[in-house]
């Protein structure tokens, strides 16, 4: 596995990669939100359903930001880089 | 993974079979089914993008739920109960508003009468009157209920039991509806 000893790409999964773990723990901020609101809410009380709408749209707006800064670092070309492969492929 | 030395674009072929014992419709049906169930990071986190996206409509769904769903139900009265059937410690099921909400009445050791709905607001089993230790008690969790206003008292329950409006008219006992949550509750 040549390609993946290089140090860029070393460097670019550990970014990706936390940039994963940051997204799934918006995702779980975002599903107790959610749990939260519709509990008060179930409860008769509709004082936390525009708040709690507004924060989870915010959250929404951290993953899409998170997923561009993936999609960008992925296609981001690599410095003094050699041919390597995509995925299952192997272009040379 | 073997890579032609010429350098041509090559599918990674299964080490297990060698090229010539493969049976013929595996080269002319060219679908990959260790391909197809690759998922790249890129893939992954997009489907974890619209799983957010699916939570933040869920959000403003309850928000545009609340905006139009402030006015509070009316209840109609129904007649539930006779005055002098239920002694003082004594406990008597009915259902209100609908025949789906089974309530509890119960008539504490001075005389008043409360009623709540019968289930548990944690996950809806039915609450029994506990004489021994003058509380509603759910069996199912444990979560235990004020006789006086229905607030939880211990247990997982989220919020209070619903109480019931009762009237006395005569010999009988009239449901008039449930009262609103307290705040904060």
């Amino acid at each position: 596995m040549k390609a993946f000893s290089h140090p860029v790409r070393v460097k670019r999964r550990v970014a990706i990669e936390a940039i994963m773990v940051m997204v799934i723990i918006l995702l779980m901020i975002q599903m107790w939100l959610l749990t939260a609101t519709l509990e008060s809410f179930l409860a008769g009380h509709a004082d936390a359903a525009l708040p709690g709408a507004l924060l989870s749209g915010v959250l929404f707006l951290a993953c899409v930001a998170l997923y561009w800064m993936i999609v960008r670092l992925d296609r981001a070309p690599e410095r003094d880089e050699e041919p390597h492969g995509l995925g299952p492929w192997n272009i040379q | 993974m073997k890579t032609p030395s010429d350098g041509s674009l090559t599918k990674p072929s299964s080490p297990e079979i060698p090229p010539e014992r493969r049976p013929l419709w595996s080269e002319e049906f060219s679908v990959h089914a260790a391909e197809d169930n690759y998922v790249l990071r890129r893939q992954f986190t997009k489907f974890l993008v619209l799983t957010s996206f699916g939570m933040f409509v869920g959000n403003l769904w309850i928000w545009v739920r609340s905006l139009f769903g402030k006015a509070r139900p009316e209840f109609a009265e129904a007649a539930v109960a006779n005055a002098t059937e239920i002694p003082p410690g004594g406990v008597k099921l009915f259902t209100y508003p609908t025949p789906n909400d089974p309530c509890i009445m119960i008539r504490k050791a001075n005389g008043e009468l409360v009623a709540y709905g019968q289930k548990c607001t944690h996950l809806s089993c039915a609450v029994y009157y506990s004489r021994e230790n003058n509380r509603l008690e759910c069996p199912c969790h444990e979560g235990y209920f004020s006789i006086e206003t229905g607030d939880v008292l211990q247990g997982p329950p989220p919020r209070p039991l619903p109480r019931i409006r009762l009237e006395q008219r005569g010999d009988r006992i009239v449901a008039m509806g449930v009262y609103p949550a307290p705040e904060g509750s």
